[in-house]
């Protein structure tokens, strides 16, 4: 196989860094696997979603432009979540219009790829089940749905897997109810829009939820448990990484 | 109580409402499943998506040079063309065309502009007797309700509901729940409306401006009705509904019944050019357009916001949305409700008054991805919180993209100071004719 890049950055992103780390170190597994150098600037911290959502623009571009000096070589960013990405990618050239910085922040927007997009895409990596029997259910998260377009990526790595069985869950395009800030401003709407979700997919049969995003998994996650549902809920690189490394088997 | 917490407490109404919540999931998964099967061909989908943001954008563009040919042709066809710059004016105006043919009966089609100025509550106020003819206005106007969704305004009411409202009202007919007995039922007391009244009053679709054209996307054929049988009709839209040529309609058309009920083409299409001309046996004898602003030009001249004008009003946006599918329609407590309300309403009103609206949207993108004139709703709704927390300052300024607006509505002031000296309704300078808001206000 054609290597495109032997080295590229990863972005962390704060959920996987607080709550998720090992999703993270399964992704940098993952890609150094297939002969590429994996490097983590450890001075990374968040790319200002959240900030931007709610509409606190400039505190949104002091987060972000953080950001800028992590990455100066002109390899790809590989970001393990699809909104993190989108920021990124899609926001970060509309928050840094008319700053100093703009032209550094587009070209970094332009290096970004969500983790199942590099590795399908770039990587064009040929994955082999070594795990056992499992019956799961995928959600792809909205920005990596729709503002990303690359909720087929995780798809198509998920059927590579021999012993992996996907059900589909009804209404899966539909959001998760999650939204950042959306969830604490609007709990109840958040909370309708989660039960739901966690109710489709409950009633699929699926022993276990993956998703690009840790956001999506800690929502639904949190509703199923709540429901003492029996499902649980794994980021999708973690998933991969544990049934096709042979260390782990 | 300030209006967030005032939509906090409409919002737990409707999520405690299982009846609402289950009417709005089983009509908007009906509308998103037929509106599928429309656009199988995801490549058409695009192609045609690309050409009616390009068709609303070019006309956005040209838009003080479009309304004033639009105008000039209509007023040719026999058109008597009017301007209002807020709800007042279009009310005022709307009566005193009434009153001048003693109009005491009005039937309307079914108008969400006609909505954002309250209208049947002013006409009421006056003494005129209003009957909506759109079923789904009817029944929300029986029940003194407003409409909960811009397409179907009474999708929030079952059968039941349905049959009980008009026999209530009208305990003449006997009580049926029958879909098509109660349209029976509403068909009759329409006719007899309809043979009454005095004028008709309707909404517009699209307006051309190279041919003076007033275009009329309905169903049931009452807002042809409406148009046609009264010996008075009077339309009412916003200014941004002009398009430039005739050719820009087919595109339009293909797109809005497909994207708003899942339609390949609606019922009926009407395209009004002009009053009943002599030998023709029927129309009315005196069309009137008036045509809106009500905030819509200072829209117009904000790069960063303009694109909320390129809508079509299918009503896709909120069908799609996992939050109106959830809270309903009267949650937004605002004219508009779903993605596109809660751009324009804060727009329209001030962010100080409803810009809470903003709030409630996941950023999921799911109304972005279905309109059909590629309106970037979730963009324009975090601009607006941007907007709403200050956390905006380099952009908000940016210069307005039209010289030719400002130029126009230099010339429209300069033109109001020399008609209020002169007395003139609308006045021709360097070429430019300049029709006055309201000429009764300067009398
Ligand atoms: S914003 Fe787009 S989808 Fe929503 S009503 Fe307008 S045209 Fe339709």
């Amino acid at each position: 196989m054609m290597q495109a890049f032997d080295n590229i950055y990863f972005f962390g992103t704060c959920l996987i860094d607080l709550l998720y780390p090992q999703a993270g170190l399964s992704a940098i597994e993952l890609i150094s696997a297939r002969g590429v150098n994996v490097i983590y600037p450890k001075k990374q911290s968040c790319c200002g979603q959240p900030a931007f959502n709610s509409g606190y623009r400039s505190q949104a571009l002091a987060v972000a432009r953080h950001q800028l000096a992590c990455f100066p070589k002109d390899i790809p960013i590989i970001v393990p979540s699809g909104s993190c990405a989108a920021m990124m990618k899609h926001q970060w050239p509309e928050l840094f219009a008319g700053e100093e910085d703009e032209q550094q922040a587009i070209l970094i927007a332009a290096r970004i790829f969500e983790l199942s997009e590099f590795l399908v895409d770039v990587l064009q990596v040929k994955l082999k089940d070594l795990g056992p029997p499992i019956k799961i259910a995928i959600h792809s998260s909205c920005s990596a749905r729709r503002e990303m377009g690359v909720a087929d990526k995780i798809e198509s790595l998920i059927a590579q897997l021999s012993n992996v069985q996907v059900l589909e869950q009804q209404y899966k395009k539909e959001c998760c109810g999650f939204g950042g800030t959306f969830s604490l401003k609007h709990s109840d709407i958040s909370a309708a829009m989660v039960n739901d979700k966690s109710h489709a997919i409950s009633s699929t049969g699926a022993e276990l939820l993956i998703s690009q995003d840790c956001g999506c998994l800690m929502n639904i996650g949190g509703a199923l448990e709540k429901q003492k549902k029996p499902q649980t809920i794994m980021h999708f690189a973690q998933f991969i990484n544990e049934r096709c490394n042979e260390s782990n088997q | 109580m300030n209006q967030t917490s005032e939509f906090l407490q409409r919002i737990e109404l409707a999520l405690n409402n299982d009846q609402i919540r289950n009417n709005f999931r089983s009509a908007m998964d009906g509308l998103m499943s037929k509106r599928r099967d429309q656009f199988a061909d995801i490549d058409e989908l695009a192609a045609l998506r690309t050409q009616d943001n390009l068709i609303r954008v070019n006309a956005l563009l040209k838009l003080p040079d479009l309304l004033e040919q639009l105008e000039q042709q209509l007023t040719n066809n026999g058109i008597v063309v009017h301007w209002a710059e807020n709800a007042d004016q279009a009310n005022q105006i709307t009566l005193n065309i009434l009153n001048s043919k003693n109009a005491k009966n009005i039937v309307k089609g079914k108008s969400m502009v006609s909505e954002e100025i309250a209208m049947n509550h002013y006409l009421e106020k006056a003494g005129l007797c209003v009957t909506e003819s759109d079923l789904g206005e009817f029944i929300i106007q029986l029940a003194k309700e407003t409409p909960s969704h811009i397409v179907m305004p009474a999708v929030h009411k079952n059968r039941r509901e349905i049959a009980q409202l008009l026999h209530e009202h009208f305990p003449q007919y006997p009580y049926t729940e029958d879909v098509d007995e109660l349209t029976g039922i509403a068909r009759q007391i329409m006719r007899e409306r309809f043979e009454q009244a005095d004028a008709g009053i309707s909404g517009v679709n699209f307006m051309v401006a190279e041919t003076g054209t007033l275009c009329l996307v309905e169903n049931e054929g009452n807002g042809r009705m409406c148009t046609s049988v009264p010996p008075l009709h009077i339309a009412i839209t916003g200014i941004e509904k002009v398009v430039e040529k005739l050719s820009d309609i087919p595109p339009l058309l293909s797109m809005l019944p497909r994207s708003a009920t899942g339609q390949k083409i609606t019922t009926y299409f009407n395209m009004i050019n002009s009053p009943r001309k002599t030998g023709e046996k029927d129309g009315p004898e005196e069309v009137h357009l008036i045509l809106l602003d009500n905030g819509r030009s200072s829209i117009h001249q904000q790069q960063d916001f303009f694109e909320t004008l390129l809508c079509i009003r299918c009503g896709a946006c909120m069908n799609h949305c996992p939050v109106y599918v959830r809270i309903g329609g009267h949650a937004y407590g605002s004219v508009y409700p779903g993605p596109i309300g809660t751009i324009v309403e804060p727009q329209l009103q001030g962010l100080d008054k409803i810009g809470t609206l903003t709030s409630a949207c996941t950023m999921c993108g799911a109304c972005a991805e279905v309109c059909p004139v590629k309106i970037p709703l979730p963009k324009l709704i975090n601009r607006l919180r941007a907007e709403a927390v200050g956390g905006i300052s380099q952009t908000l300024q940016r210069k307005a993209p039209l010289k030719k607006k400002e130029g126009m509505a230099y010339l429209a002031i300069l033109a109001m100071v020399i008609s209020t000296l002169v007395g003139l309704s609308a006045i021709s300078i360097f070429g430019h004719t300049i029709t006055l808001f309201n000429p009764q206000l300067f009398r």
